[in-house]
């Protein structure tokens, strides 16, 4: 009884894992192919030569899009955290009139889907003349409920007295906000960070509409092109996009997985 | 003495106006960038898409004919649409349960206390890292005719290969799969932290009164899980409506329509067909859509849910 | 050293129900002054208030003789110490301590060797460096003590700041407090439900029950003539006994017991409203009685509960079967449970309050410990 409970779980573990990373082992694998290979029916490559990933490159200006993928991702989560950080400060340690109202205002954007304003963003887009922009992928997404409402979850948690002992020391609150919110608050701050970056690195539709051209086109719509590009026949090249865009996101997320859960969790329930 | 309390008075009503209205102008100040931004990315939007719907519209989206309710009599009478929304009504009906028990069921494993097992929530977690263009491609090639590794599987045994993703009873079915498969990393990381959060002393209390695992599952996990996997319902539905990428990548709303969900039927009227108009009728009823399941979600959704 | 005044002062949170009710008070400069009572009481409101955490419902607050009912906290040249402590977790206990010197303009270099003439004062040198989390309770209570009085505020507010400790440290605590108090002389307005610190620490006690004052004075005045029956019960443990007594004008004597009656004065018995009144005696004025004397305040009781506590021993018994009273003598008698014993009253030793009003009519005619406490203060 003793032994046998652990084996079936690891057993289950091992056979689920296999199963879920399945596609990602595939695709690094597929990468490291050549076509003949591939249409031999192959499972495992034969070398592991870096050829597709040189294709890749060379077929797309690869380098650039990741470097745009990664500022926009970046200004993104920043101006999240701000905007977030500024919002959800007003909704915990300001007592104004009618604070209750404006926090279920700004609650109820979550039902808003993003996909019921994207005509009319897109012909604002237009007319600010943002298309192919690094404004129009970033400063739409800076304000989110969602980011509102976890760090306003936590800031709920910080003891009144340590605002009252910043009251009594005669702190602005300004400086309050700097010296004590934040720090305390560090691990949601860190969750609605990599949450940030996580989404827009992996946004598609957005960027689809306003990028037209290389400027500030994202790596994933670089994938897309990369995709119906190479359709016929090397596959490996395209898998070799796939390894390419979604390392940065793993590593990110391997680094930060405990943290996401946690963060996510309590935002999610309290 | 009456007039000094009433000075009194006065002086205390002056003092806690001039607060309120200081605490008025600094709470505006910190959420004046979520107010303007929300004002222009999503309220306005929103009324605009509204605007939209009771208009045709010229290529460049300008409103030009009014004509009230016909872009909603239209999609509502229009085969394609009503295409669109039993795909996408299966296609919840495919993806949600599916994904939330699958997740669930990879979040008790996980969240068995043994060795090593630390590998494995990274494994389970990471398609939430991985992107949506990423994921389709890879699935685009598992579903292969030829060269996939599904169809290479199934004639290895001797059946015959599947039009996966050219055959509209398949091709759905295939969406969804690498639907649940995407979204297995976030429901999992919010299930598995769920089940954290649950006190110890509960299991060792039942432990001690000698409930088996399935009861203890039954009685305690699930119970007080309910407000995790209610969120996780939630969050999957409305991604589910929401879905794009892989249609875009894998089928592009084919074949034959099978697979033209709500979105990606939004995105063909306005940015393929240019007509804003019915796009936006679409959009709308997108919205309302979201709201009721929303809405009714938290009205008998949260009943049966156990807070602690 | 400032002082605090309260004239008049109500509280109310949802404007029909009063938490804190009338209340004046001058609190002197330099004075240790414990607000006491039992929770929900209004104490903490009361600090709260003089802190400027909360606002005043009417009345108005003195600070050094001048008004400061609408000065912000920081304003009033205060520091305080929370129940929990509230220091900041995430900065190490150098940057706490420092933490009310940010906001005034001082060179790093003073702000450290300040931190440390505090920090040498309550023997946090060796910890310095170290984040809040990593000490001990104790520890933890004197990084509060120092955030507080590195600000050299003339007042000093407490609200239960030992609360949180365990037996043995709290009562460690209490004597540093005081001493630091002395040694600071600053005016110090300290809150506790416990009316052991009370007793202990106070220059002066104010007993508050429901929001409203019951007794302010000296601690051992209050613990000897008990101005209402509320203020016998929560101060001093254990309690003082009661018991009602039945009022006889024409012998001027109070029965408080089959055969017990008490002889007072004539005078005090027509103050009473009732002919009811409430007697008390604390429990280290019931004596033990060998043989039957001439006063007739001698009783016959079971003995239900003994602890012998080293230098005391307490006995536990029925008054009139009902109501529980308690005995307290010095040393350790061999007493044993179910023992049947004679008691009696000293006379001079008793609290009578009125049946209605609950006022004292009259105070114990000899307070034993007179000549000894003159000694000591």
């Amino acid at each position: 009884m003793k032994i046998l409970r652990p084996t079936i779980t690891y057993l289950l573990l091992i056979m689920t894992a296999v199963i879920v990373f399945f596609p990602v082992v595939y695709a690094f694998l597929i990468s490291f192919m050549s076509g003949a290979e591939l249409l031999q029916g192959k499972f495992i490559p034969e070398s592991f030569h870096l050829e597709n990933y040189q294709k890749a490159f060379e077929r797309l200006p690869l380098a650039h899009y990741l470097w745009n993928s990664f500022f926009v991702s970046t200004v993104v989560m920043l101006g999240q955290l701000i905007v977030s950080a500024l919002a959800a400060y007003a909704f915990v340690f300001i007592p104004f009139k009618g604070r209750n109202i404006v926090f279920f205002i700004f609650i109820s954007t979550m039902m808003i889907p993003w996909e019921a304003t994207m005509i009319p963003n897109f012909l604002t887009i237009q007319q600010l003349d943002w298309i192919n922009n690094y404004q129009s992928l970033t400063i739409p997404f800076f304000a989110i409920a969602f980011g509102t409402f976890l760090l306003r979850q936590h800031f709920l948690t910080i003891p009144k007295e340590l605002k009252e002992a910043s009251d009594i020391a005669g702190l602005r609150s300004f400086k309050f906000f700097w010296k004590v919110v934040i720090p305390y608050c560090r691990t949601s701050f860190v969750t609605l960070g990599a949450y940030g970056f996580l989404t827009t690195w992996n946004m598609y539709l957005w960027p689809l509409l306003v990028t037209n051209n290389d400027q500030v086109r994202t790596v994933q719509i670089g994938l897309k092109q990369l995709q119906t590009q190479e359709m016929a026949s090397e596959w490996g090249v395209v898998m070799a996009g796939v390894i390419i865009v979604i390392i940065p996101t793993l590593i990110l997320l391997f680094l930060g997985q405990k943290q996401l859960q946690k963060g996510l969790a309590q935002g999610a329930l309290k | 003495m009456k007039s000094t309390a009433e000075l009194q008075e006065k002086s205390v009503t002056k003092i806690d106006t001039k607060w309120r209205f200081i605490y008025w102008r600094s709470a505006i100040l910190y959420l004046l960038p979520s107010i303007i931004l929300f004002s222009v990315f999503l309220f306005y939007p929103l009324g605009k898409t509204l605007y939209l719907s009771f208009f045709l519209t010229d290529q460049q989206g300008n409103a030009n004919v009014f004509v009230g309710l016909e872009n909603y009599q239209y999609i509502l009478q229009a085969e394609s649409f009503h295409k669109s929304i039993k795909a996408t009504i299966l296609f919840v009906l495919y993806t949600v349960p599916t994904g939330v028990i699958i997740s669930l069921f990879l979040a008790l494993l996980a969240n068995e206390k043994i060795k090593g097992v630390g590998i494995f929530r990274t494994i389970y977690s990471s398609t939430m890292g991985i992107s949506v263009a990423a994921s389709a491609v890879v699935w685009l090639f598992i579903f292969h005719p030829s060269m996939g590794i599904l169809n290479q599987l199934i004639t290895s045994i001797g059946g015959t290969s599947i039009d996966w993703l050219l055959h509209p009873n398949w091709a759905l079915v295939s969406v969804s799969v690498t639907t649940i498969w995407m979204n297995i990393g976030f429901s999992f990381l919010i299930i598995l932290g769920g089940l954290q959060n649950i006190d110890d002393h509960l299991y060792e209390s039942a432990r001690i009164s000698g409930a088996s695992y399935f009861y203890q599952l039954r009685r305690i996990t699930i119970p007080m899980l309910s407000p995790t996997l209610f969120f996780v319902i939630t969050v999957s539905l409305i991604n589910a409506f929401q879905t794009f990428g892989q249609v875009d990548i894998l089928t592009q709303g084919g074949p034959s329509e099978s697979t033209n969900l709500i979105v990606y039927s939004i995105y063909r009227e306005a940015f393929v067909n240019y007509q804003f108009g019915t796009a936006s009728a679409q959009s709308i009823f997108l919205f309302i859509c979201i709201l009721i399941v929303t809405i009714l979600q938290f009205k008998f959704g949260e009943r049966k849910v156990h807070y602690q | 050293m400032y002082s605090v005044e309260l004239k008049q002062v109500d509280k109310s949170y949802d404007k029909e129900q009063l938490v804190v009710k009338n209340v004046s008070v001058i609190i002197e400069p330099g004075e240790f002054f414990v607000l006491v009572g039992p929770s929900g009481c209004g104490k903490s409101t009361l600090l709260r208030m003089i802190a400027g955490l909360e606002d005043i419902t009417s009345g108005s607050l003195l600070i050094d003789g001048k008004t400061a009912d609408h000065l912000p906290p920081s304003k009033r040249e205060l520091s305080m110490v929370f129940q929990n402590y509230a220091l900041y977790p995430h900065m190490t206990v150098e940057d706490n301590i420092t933490f009310g010197l940010d906001v005034k303009k001082m060179r790093k270099k003073e702000k450290k060797e300040k931190c440390y003439e505090i920090a040498t004062m309550l023997g946090l040198t060796d910890y310095l460096k170290r984040k809040p989390r990593h000490l001990s309770g104790g520890q933890r209570q004197r990084v509060a003590l120092a955030r507080a009085i590195i600000t050299n505020s003339p007042i000093c507010l407490m609200d239960e700041p030992l609360s949180n400790l365990d037996a043995k440290l709290r009562a460690h605590m209490r004597s540093e407090i005081r001493e630091l108090q002395r040694k600071l002389g600053i005016t110090l307005i300290y809150v506790t439900h416990d009316q052991v610190e009370a007793m202990t620490m106070g220059d002066r006690i104010m007993v508050l029950n429901e929001g409203v004052i019951q007794q302010v004075g000296k601690p051992i005045d209050v613990y000897n003539t008990p101005a209402n029956p509320f203020v016998a019960k929560f101060i001093g443990s254990p309690p003082m006994n009661l018991t009602t007594g039945l009022v006889d004008k024409s012998s001027s004597k109070i029965t408080i017991r089959d055969g017990i009656s008490i002889p007072v004065d004539r005078l005090i018995v027509n103050d009473g409203n009732s002919d009811q009144v409430l007697v008390g005696i604390r429990p280290e004025n019931i004596k033990f009685q060998e043989e039957s004397s001439n006063l007739d305040l001698t009783f016959e009781v079971t003995i239900d509960h003994v602890e012998i506590l080293g230098t005391e021993t307490l006995l536990k018994f029925k008054w009139n079967d009902k109501s529980v009273w308690y005995a307290k003598w010095y040393g350790q008698w061999d007493i044993r449970v179910g023992q049947t014993m004679r008691l009696t009253l000293d006379p001079d030793s008793l609290c009578i309050y009125d049946g209605k009003t609950e006022k004292l009519l009259q105070g114990p005619q000899n307070i034993q410990h007179q000549n000894v406490r003159e000694g000591i203060i």
